[in-house]
């Protein structure tokens, strides 16, 4: 579905929500993508049911969340991203109050990017283990100098 | 006399027979039943998207075929197919009828490794994993004539594949189609009906379409709920769109329609090769391409229908020469999202046979 068309769309139900948009992708209120996410799910003639993936961006300045839903009866697909601010704890929140396919895949954004999704049931590293260091797929990312010395995995 | 239980948390894994590669389950017991079960994953993580980061494009090709390692073709293709759509490239004809040839052979072998460790966990010990194996030889001796590789294939290339196939490529695909049908009745006469797997599987950790589709499920695991989903029909990418093939889908989404599901799609794949090879004609294989591959800024994400689900790789290009970020959309990784709801409340031994009705690979989960 074209950005655009997702603006109109989303703007009529949340005003001011959706901030702008290009060929394929709309970007939203960081704040908002869980009503956003729910509007895109469940409004008729929308129907997004199946949220295809989460992931995240680092561009440095700010990261942006990049939400892939597909509509299984529609076949259609959505890109929704949020821009979030901020190197320390870049927050927004949580969508796997409506797809549980979301839990892996933001815990995986956030171990390896660092960004962190409020309302989370279980927001802990997954990929790497408890205790390391830092977020392998930011762009500031060092690796520890060698001799490594990781700390036992857990 | 009332019984007093105390839940037992029991780790299964990460080295155990049953759990397909470095995966570790952490299930608590009450008495034999299952209360919880959390997944403990990545100890197999080698940062592929890290490394994807600090190579050029072409050279990414070789890390997509150690991700899910018994469809390496598969991974290629979504990988290729996403770097085309940077620079809006497209491969020749004859490429796409060989990259479909090459996919779906290499949905064969993931579906029938899938089977026969199924069958295993059910504790059908060896027998008829080694009748699956027999057949994944013959495809593998396939690729081996296409490039040379078994396993980690690379076959695929931006623009089309690495090269035609050679001249004896094609009487030895001939005598495996002619020959996989009746493998596949055997081995579905040792299964299908048999009444052991029946009283194991058949209404074994249910899931419903409602929740397939909020657990992000892809693939035959989703199809096997009833939802008439698949990449190769909603969103067509190479030579999908001029070959004719039947959605399978299951019913009940237990242990038993996921297996069933994917040796129906066995038959599906063998009907897609042969129109394939049919319809296949004298070509270049291979788009002529820039020696360095360098897209224009933006952004691209083809997903295909690898045999484990939606496979994509999300690619964010700068106008470098690498990836500025590559994203793996790894369908074995997601499908774990519904552990807890298949198996609590079931039994241990059921409990490794829904793992092992996933069919997941621990290459793509911890990529």
């Amino acid at each position: 579905m074209p950005g655009g068309q997702l603006v109109t769309s989303i703007n009529q139900r949340l005003p001011e929500t959706a901030l702008m948009a290009d060929a394929e992708a709309v970007w939203v209120r960081p704040d908002a993508i869980r009503e956003v996410c729910a509007l895109l799910k469940e409004t008729q003639g929308l129907e997004f049911n199946l949220l295809s993936s989460v992931t995240a961006v680092d561009y440095v300045e700010h990261f942006d969340v990049v939400y892939r839903l597909t509509s299984i009866p529609r076949n259609a697909t959505a890109v929704v991203k949020a821009r979030v601010f901020g190197r320390e704890r870049p927050t927004l929140p949580s969508v796997s109050v409506l797809w549980k396919g979301a839990e892996l895949q933001e815990r995986e954004a956030y171990d390896l990017l660092g960004v962190v999704f409020s309302g989370h049931p279980n927001l802990k590293r997954i990929l790497t283990w408890e205790g390391f260091k830092g977020h392998p797929l930011r762009r500031d990312y060092l690796e520890p100098p060698l001799p490594y010395s990781w700390p036992h995995g857990g | 006399m009332t019984l007093h239980t105390q839940p037992v948390v029991v780790n299964i894994g990460p080295h155990h027979p049953s759990t397909h590669g470095v995966f570790r389950m952490r299930l608590t017991f009450d008495g034999e039943n299952i209360v919880d079960v959390e997944p403990v994953v990545g100890y197999l993580h080698r940062g592929t998207e890290k490394l994807a980061e600090e190579r050029h494009y072409t050279q990414v090709i070789t890390l997509t075929d150690r991700l899910d390692y018994v469809a390496s073709m598969t991974n290629n293709e979504a990988y290729v197919l996403s770097c085309e759509r940077l620079v809006g490239l497209e491969a020749p004809e004859r490429g796409k009828y060989l990259r479909v040839i090459a996919a779906e052979l290499q949905r064969i072998v993931s579906h029938l490794i899938g089977t026969g460790f199924f069958l295993q966990d059910l504790g059908a010990f060896a027998t008829p994993l080694m009748y699956c194996m027999r057949e994944r030889e013959r495809i593998l001796d396939l690729f081996e004539m296409l490039c040379g590789a078994r396993i980690t294939v690379s076959y695929m290339r931006i623009g089309g594949v690495f090269q035609d196939a050679p001249d004896e490529f094609w009487p030895a695909l001939r005598k495996l189609l002619d020959e996989l049908p009746r493998y596949i009745d055997e081995l579905e006469g040792l299964i299908t009906t048999n009444e052991i797997v029946l009283a194991r599987t058949k209404g074994v950790s249910p899931v419903t379409p409602e929740q397939a589709i909020n657990g992000s499920w892809t693939g035959p695991v989703l199809r096997s709920t009833g939802v008439d989903w698949d990449l190769r029909k909603a969103a067509p990418y190479d030579a999908y769109d001029k070959v004719a093939f039947d959605v399978v889908v299951g019913e009940n989404g237990d242990n038993y329609d996921r297996y069933l599901v994917r040796i129906r799609e066995i038959r599906e794949s063998i009907r897609i090769v042969e129109q394939c090879v049919k319809q296949i004609e004298p070509g270049p294989v291979r788009a002529t391409t820039a020696m360095l591959f360098k897209p224009p800024p933006g952004e691209a994400y083809v997903p295909v229908e690898a045999p484990k689900g939606e496979l994509g790789f999300y690619l964010v290009s700068d106008g470098s020469i690498k990836p500025y970020r590559c994203h793996i959309r790894a369908p074995s990784f997601i499908n774990l999202s519904l552990l807890r709801e298949m198996m609590v409340g079931w039994k241990m031994s059921d409990a490794i046979v829904s793992l092992g009705s996933l069919d997941f690979n621990m290459g793509e989960v911890d990529r």
